[in-house]
């Protein structure tokens, strides 16, 4: 004998209501939808509320203090603004801002513009575009942790294959090509690996942007005789950018708590040129123990993302109505 | 009725006992907590005899060195119960006394009859007193380590480069015993074809995240006068830490990292100065003692082809101190067990076996034994290591005078900015501001 699926699922649900207790059942059916809706929603709220909206207020608190974790006995006392006030005197916060920003702009930058090319490409669905666009997605798929130790092994100068590449080409012994050891080079070698990795996100976004773009925009350009290059910069660009916008939104805030890679690549070395902000907090509220301090800065950073986040995303919006 | 009453009453006594049965196992198992590496693992095998001993079952949580402080501070910082002792690194010692975390061992040694002048001073001084130079313990001497050096003994003492080295400084190629020797010998070497293999002078430490390269520079800086602040007067830093020996000292270290490292030495520790050895690379190597068992009973350089040398002298002759002592956390449950283990560990011929296994002891019984010299190859160059370290600061905010100092030399050593002179008189202030916060200036 069958059973359809339907009839189990009646039969559960009547299982249920004979189950519920008349007094339970009598309040539910008392509730108003909105009492209703609360009630699904309250355990996602109470969980948001404790796991980010406390932390947060917890953290402004101890921004203003001189409390540090590794002294919970030491009497915790208020320092009003003096956190603040050291950390944007901080020579060597400046620095780490200046290191993210500069990683923040490149990587923004490079993976626009070639996530946005291999998209344009990609949609022109020539033969085999689906294999493609499966092995460009791979380094996307890989944990940072991964790639950060299999590009360190690739930089190497006596073993890496990147070393052996550059040299093949330039004529520079391998033994001078140090990638992670020079200074200028050091913080190249981050951008490229974060290119690398996360251009394919971009270039998913931008696809699914230019997928979104209806033939008959292009029918109708073509019956006016506008030229392919037209065509691009009249219709493509346009349309596509809010999509773009939102990846570079995407990306910027991601890259702004770049940590990871950056550990595993250099540490933030050579010196401190690829020392960037999180690595410098990281250092401040689980190293030195400076909780108070740490706090600050991690407000100060939260600031300066959720600010120009928002100016960005308003900038979004307008481009979007238009 | 009566029957139904002794039975419900045996099965609640069953019950209670079954579930009771659990937590007296627990109690009769201690966990240690240390860095997951070669003397972790002799550890483990010393301490099947303690088991055997007493019945108490041994727990091991061994962590990997690149996250051992951050993960065992944050669980001594929150109070944790996960270790009942942990063999915590030596600059911990001044943070986990004054901040509560281990448990001061005077009164039990007493009792107990341990004394620590039966341990190498410097050990006693290095892992387990806080304030230092003062009987003030709080863990007990477990694992000496050392910053020495091994070289390429076979390498050393092929007939051509013999003579090629004799003919070009007027010396033997042998291990060196002073830095100018190091670096003739280094020079020596670099990018030189040896079995068809282009091989490299030196491998030294250069790390920048945690705390490799203070560990190499401290090594050499203190031979050349280097001191961390003015015996006379405690925190007084200028002129000490950035005397004119010191910069002369930070010079050499850099001038060693420009000519005779291997390609790639930005960011080198134990691991990568060890591999750089393990895989023919390099004629010398800087690294910890605990490195060189493991590098003697390795196939392709070890045995007959390695030798072993302690940090060589130039003004002074001192090298950076290394190595741990075993404390009882103070969270934990089982304390008096805890406490247990440690007396049994302290016992001389424990002490022995430890050393047998790979452990280094720091038992002068042990170590100051008439053929403790023989026992090793590596025996005699620990010996005279030991007799000579220094170690870096022990302050409760000695992480964040660490941060300082590695950003200030890898800045000039690997990075090439600015001078050394500049790179210590911003140590200066950058310690002098650590020390200010913690209202000690």
């Amino acid at each position: 004998m069958t059973i359809s699926h339907s009839s189990i699922v009646e039969k559960a649900v009547d299982a249920t209501a004979r189950a519920t207790p008349v007094s339970v059942a009598r309040r539910v059916r008392g509730l108003s939808d909105r009492a209703i809706a609360w009630l699904f929603i309250a355990p996602a709220i109470t969980l948001l509320l404790a796991i980010n909206i406390f932390p947060l207020l917890w953290a402004v608190y101890l921004s203003f203090t001189n409390y540090r974790a590794n002294r919970p006995n030491a009497p915790v006392q208020g320092v009003g603004f003096g956190n603040y006030q050291r950390v944007l005197n901080d020579p060597d916060i400046w620095q780490a801002m200046q290191t993210t920003a500069h990683f923040v702009f490149w990587t923004i930058v490079l993976q626009t513009v070639i996530g946005f090319t291999l998209a344009y490409l990609i949609d022109r669905k020539f033969r085999g575009h689906a294999f493609w666009t499966t092995i460009i997605l791979i380094p996307m798929m890989l944990s940072p942790a991964v790639v950060g130790n299999f590009w360190r092994f690739l930089y190497e100068p006596q073993i890496g294959l990147f070393a052996y590449a550059v040299s093949l080409v330039s004529g520079i012994p391998t033994s001078d090509i140090q990638m992670l050891g020079n200074v200028t080079l050091a913080p190249w070698a981050i951008i490229i690996v974060d290119t690398w990795m996360w251009t394919p996100y971009v270039m998913l976004i931008c696809l699914a942007g230019l997928r979104s773009i209806p033939d008959y925009i292009y029918e109708a350009a073509e019956v006016d005789r506008a030229s392919p290059w037209r065509q691009f910069w009249s219709i493509t660009v346009p349309m596509a950018l809010p999509f773009i916008m939102l990846a570079v939104l995407f990306r910027g805030i991601e890259n702004f708590k770049m940590f990871d890679m950056v550990t595993l690549l250099t540490g933030g070395g050579p010196g401190s040129v690829t020392e960037v902000a999180s690595i410098t907090l990281k250092r401040a509220a689980f190293e030195s123990w400076a909780t108070g301090r740490a706090s600050a800065f991690a407000i100060i950073l939260f600031v300066a993302v959720f600010g120009l986040a928002n100016i960005y995303v308003k900038a979004l919006n307008k481009v979007k109505q238009r | 009725m009566q029957k139904t009453s002794k039975a419900l009453f045996g099965l609640a006594t069953a019950f209670v006992m079954s579930s009771a049965l659990p937590n007296l196992a627990k109690a009769d198992e201690l966990t240690l907590c240390w860095a997951a590496w070669d003397p972790a693992n002799a550890l483990v095998e010393l301490s099947k005899d303690f088991t055997a001993k007493t019945g108490t079952q041994m727990k091991f949580e061994f962590v990997p060195w690149t996250s051992y402080a951050d993960r065992f501070l944050n669980e001594l910082n929150s109070h944790g119960k996960l270790c009942d002792l942990i063999i915590g690194d030596s600059q911990w010692i001044g943070g986990s006394a004054e901040n509560g975390h281990y448990v001061k061992l005077n009164d039990f040694f007493d009792k107990e009859g341990i004394k620590m002048d039966d341990f190498v001073p410097a050990t006693v001084v290095g892992y387990s007193e806080w304030p230092k130079n003062t009987p003030n313990y709080w863990a007990l001497p477990a694992m000496g380590d050392v910053v020495g050096w091994t070289y390429r003994k076979d390498w050393f003492e092929k007939p051509e480069l013999q003579k090629e080295f004799k003919e070009k400084y007027g010396h033997d190629l042998a291990a060196p015993k002073t830095y100018d020797e190091l670096k003739q010998i280094a020079e020596f070497f670099q990018k030189r074809q040896i079995d068809g293999k282009t091989v490299y002078g030196a491998s030294i430490y250069t790390e920048r995240g945690s705390e490799g390269i203070t560990m190499g520079v401290t090594n050499v800086l203190y031979d050349w006068g280097f001191q961390y602040e003015n015996p006379k007067k405690p925190y007084d830093m200028e002129g000490f830490v950035n005397s004119d020996d010191a910069v002369k000292g930070l010079e050499f270290y850099k001038s060693l990292y420009d000519c005779c490292t291997p390609p790639g030495s930005s960011n080198v520790y134990m691991v990568e100065s060890a591999d750089a050895f393990k895989s023919g690379q390099v004629a010398m190597q800087m690294n910890f003692a605990f490195t060189w068992p493991g590098l003697y009973k390795d196939e392709k350089v070890g045995g007959e082809r390695i030798g072993f040398f302690p940090n060589p002298a130039e003004k002074a002759h001192f090298a950076q101190l290394g190595g741990q002592g075993i404390s009882v956390v103070s969270y934990s449950d089982k304390r008096d067990a805890a406490l247990q283990y440690i007396k049994w560990f302290a016992q001389p011929d424990v002490q022995a076996k430890w050393w047998e296994l790979g452990g280094f002891s720091c038992l002068n019984s042990v170590v100051n034994a008439p053929d403790f010299a023989k026992s090793q190859p590596y025996a005699q160059a620990f010996l005279d290591s030991m007799a000579i370290v220094k170690d870096f600061w022990a302050e409760p905010s000695y992480a964040s005078l660490l941060q300082a100092m590695q950003k200030r030399v890898h800045n000039y050593v690997v990075a090439g900015n600015g001078t050394a002179k500049e790179a210590l008189d911003g140590l200066v202030k950058d310690w002098s501001d650590v020390f200010k916060d913690d209202g000690k200036i």
